[in-house]
């Protein structure tokens, strides 16, 4: 069958075809619960390790560091331009791990599903995972699905955990940044945050904005072809730019110094962050990444990573400094200086 | 961005830079009046590249910052009756009452929205004709035009479920307080360029000849900020005290007259509390009359919550320009910005918390870059 669900098309899927919601049964364990498995995520993620169904996912590896992480995703509304929460989740957990240097290998999907989810919708989500997944050359291995009563979810919750290898002689970590380090981003910031924002809040723009979403793993590969030297990688969703690096100068005890002129803004993100008085450089990324590197590799990685369809637009836009140690700073564009601070929750649309 | 960017180039800023620096010979206090042209300041950071003795006070400008705790306080407790679909601008979900904000309550089960305009909260109680929608009507005579218009398009349309708990405020008659005050410093305001757009200029002449101040009309962008100062300064330096536009492509001495006339019709002139100021007479509105079914106050009966500020906050002063942020004793103490004591410490403009950062910047052993004038 085709990669595209076709609820129409299908053989024998009875007890689907009468329940074009998701009803409680679909967790319970029971016939309702394989045939969903069967019928919409084998389907969806096909691989020869899941096809075994065995209670876990047997796996071969081959190299003695691991890179794993963990995440679960909430977004609302679960299909925005450019992508939906299925390939949110899968290209998320990927670029954990990349931003250890890894080649992601494996990942698992928990869902959450509230019951009266449509099933289009369900398979809609599963098929992009499975998608997103092949198209990163990643597998998704095991999974679990439970369903909670209508009103006690939000359509779905998606957790998707991972790992990779780390290649021999590469050690990424915040700690590693070092004053004289060069910061580089690997493209315009501000685009996923935006982009939710602009469905979720019913805002009407001139040009649609849309998510950013994409595996980082393969621009890092090329990185790392050009320099193991490599201190940090980072991807900046939550909190964007400034919370990223607010976190790396807190662990790493070096200042961070950012040149706001030097942000690369795509200007629809850039007019509607001016519209929502917002700051880009605290909105979320999802196929972005930043890295901290020492000055003698710089210009040779920013050239490889604009030869990179995720990288073409990368620019260095600060450096890491031995003075105020955990703190960031940017220089604004009138040669001034201002703090930059992590956000103490969202942020907010300003009044004035 | 067109009408953005042209007004952000360095290279203008670094000439209007150079004629304040030529033209400042003695020191002058400053107050900017509205909230945008702190953010304006803070974020681009203006204060730091000004004379040594050009002095910048944060004024009372915004809307956040000023309204005051019991307006807060009944906004919660109509945030918390079932039923209700509260609506607000986004920033003032942070700002704390005597003992939660309007996040808590969302957490609790409250229904709080953030919208963008207040149109769309008239939009919210037509598609919900069910549940009761309150929209929380602040600022200063900025956002007034749409907020008069989303309550006379409530009216027009027959909705009953639709109401406005209003707390709009008003500059003019906050400048007078402040020159009124006997210890005040200021020596010539910056007057907010969009309040302007609204109302005109024709409001300030009465102000300048009383006090001989100095008022310019002044926009947001950082050379607008600038060339507002400049032309400040110049007045100071040659002894004159008149109003000027150094916003003309937004402002006309006349204003935005329909919006005015409507603005007349739907609200009608209060005496109001400013939050750590106190009251001030005939500084704000409140609905007129005729649109009395709107108001959330009434409809509610919450009028009678009585709220006492924190005795320890002196927001107040620091707002009037009287002491700066660190000279308060709670400053970084009892009040930080993730436990505010006072408006000014919530909004990442407000004076003490722009402070707070700084202060923890500049304060470290090290010499720091380029912050010299700060």
């Amino acid at each position: 069958m085709s990669n595209t669900l076709n609820f129409e098309g299908w053989v024998c899927p009875i007890p689907l075809r009468d329940h074009p919601n998701i009803v409680m049964g679909h967790g319970g364990g029971g016939k309702l619960s394989a045939e969903l498995v069967e019928h919409l995520f084998l389907p969806a993620f096909k691989n020869e390790i899941l096809d075994n169904l065995g209670d876990s996912a047997i796996l071969k590896l081959t190299g003695d560091r691991l890179a794993f992480s963990t995440d679960s995703y909430v977004v609302q509304p679960l299909f925005f331009p450019g992508g939906n929460i299925g390939d949110l989740a899968v290209n998320g957990t990927i670029n954990d791990i990349a931003m250890s240097g890894a080649t992601p290998l494996y990942l698992s999907s928990g869902f959450i599903l509230e019951e009266g989810l449509s099933l289009e919708a369900l398979g809609t989500i599963a098929d992009s995972m499975g998608a997103a997944a092949r198209a990163a050359g990643v597998a998704l291995v095991t999974g679990d699905t439970k369903v909670v009563d209508r009103g006690h979810g939000d359509g779905v919750f998606i957790n998707t955990s991972g790992f990779g290898l780390i290649p021999e002689g590469v050690d990424i970590k915040p700690t590693n940044a070092r004053p004289g380090d060069v910061v580089i981003v690997s493209g315009e910031i501000g685009t996923h945050g935006i982009a939710i924002m602009s469905v979720r809040e019913g805002l009407e723009f001139e040009t649609v904005i849309e998510t950013d979403s994409a595996p980082l793993h393969g621009l890092v590969a090329e990185m790392l072809a050009v320099s193991r030297e490599i201190h940090v990688l980072r991807d900046p969703t939550r909190g964007g730019v400034a919370s990223a690096t607010n976190e790396i100068a807190q662990a790493a005890k070096v200042g961070i110094v950012l040149h706001e002129r030097k942000l690369p803004v795509a200007p629809a993100v850039h007019a509607a962050c001016e519209l929502l008085g917002m700051d880009p450089i605290y909105v979320a990324n999802e196929g972005k990444l930043l890295a901290i590197v020492p000055p003698n590799v710089a210009e040779p990685l920013l050239e490889r990573m604009r030869l990179h369809p995720l990288g073409t637009k990368a620019a260095i836009i600060g450096e890491v400094t031995s003075q105020h140690p955990g703190m960031v700073v940017a220089k604004t564009g009138l040669g001034a200086t201002r703090v930059v601070d992590m956000q103490i929750g969202e942020q907010l649309p300003r009044i004035c | 961005m067109k009408y953005l960017d042209e007004f952000r180039n360095p290279d203008l800023a670094e000439k209007l830079l150079e004629d304040i620096h030529r033209l400042a010979k003695q020191p002058w206090a400053i107050m900017e009046v509205c909230g945008g042209q702190t953010h304006s300041i803070i974020r681009n950071g203006i204060d730091q590249l000004l004379p040594d003795t050009i002095e910048l006070i944060h004024g009372p400008g915004c809307p956040v910052c000023v309204t005051p705790l019991e307006m807060i306080d009944k906004a919660l407790a109509i945030a918390a009756q079932p039923g209700v679909i509260f609506c607000s601008f986004g920033d003032m979900l942070r700002v704390p009452g005597s003992e939660k904000d309007l996040f808590r309550i969302k957490s609790e089960g409250g229904d709080v929205r953030i919208v963008y305009s207040p149109l769309d909260a008239v939009k919210i109680a037509r598609e919900n004709p069910e549940r009761e929608v309150v929209f929380f009507g602040i600022g200063f005579e900025t956002t007034a035009p749409a907020n008069a218009m989303a309550v006379f398009q409530a009216k027009q349309q027959g909705l009953t479920n639709f109401s406005m708990l209003v707390s709009h405020v008003l500059v003019p008659p906050a400048i007078a307080a402040i020159m009124e005050s006997p210890t005040s410093r200021v020596q010539g305001f910056l007057a907010a360029g969009h309040v302007c757009s609204v109302m005109g200029y024709w409001e300030y002449d009465p102000l300048v000849e009383k006090y001989q101040i100095p008022i310019v009309i002044t926009g947001f962008e950082p050379l607008d900020v600038l060339e507002g100062i400049r032309m400040t300064v110049r007045q100071l330096e040659e002894g004159r005290a008149e109003v000027e536009n150094a916003y003309p492509r937004s402002v006309k001495y006349e204003g935005n007259e329909p919006a005015q006339k409507m603005l007349a019709d739907i609200f009608q002139v209060t005496d109001r509390t400013w939050r750590g100021i106190g009251e001030i007479p005939r500084s704000g509105w409140k609905l007129s009359d005729a649109y009395r079914d709107f108001d959330a106050e009434i409809k509610y009966a919450v009028s009678d919550i009585r709220t006492q500020e924190s005795a320890l906050c002196r927001s107040g002063e620091v707002l009037q320009g009287l002491i700066k942020p660190n000279q308060c004793a709670a400053f970084g103490k009892e009040c930080t910005p993730r436990k505010p004591l006072g408006a000014t410490m919530v909004s990442s403009e407000g004076a003490c918390a722009a402070y707070f950062q700084y202060g923890r910047f500049t304060a470290l052993d090290q010499p720091v870059i380029e912050l010299e004038s700060a």
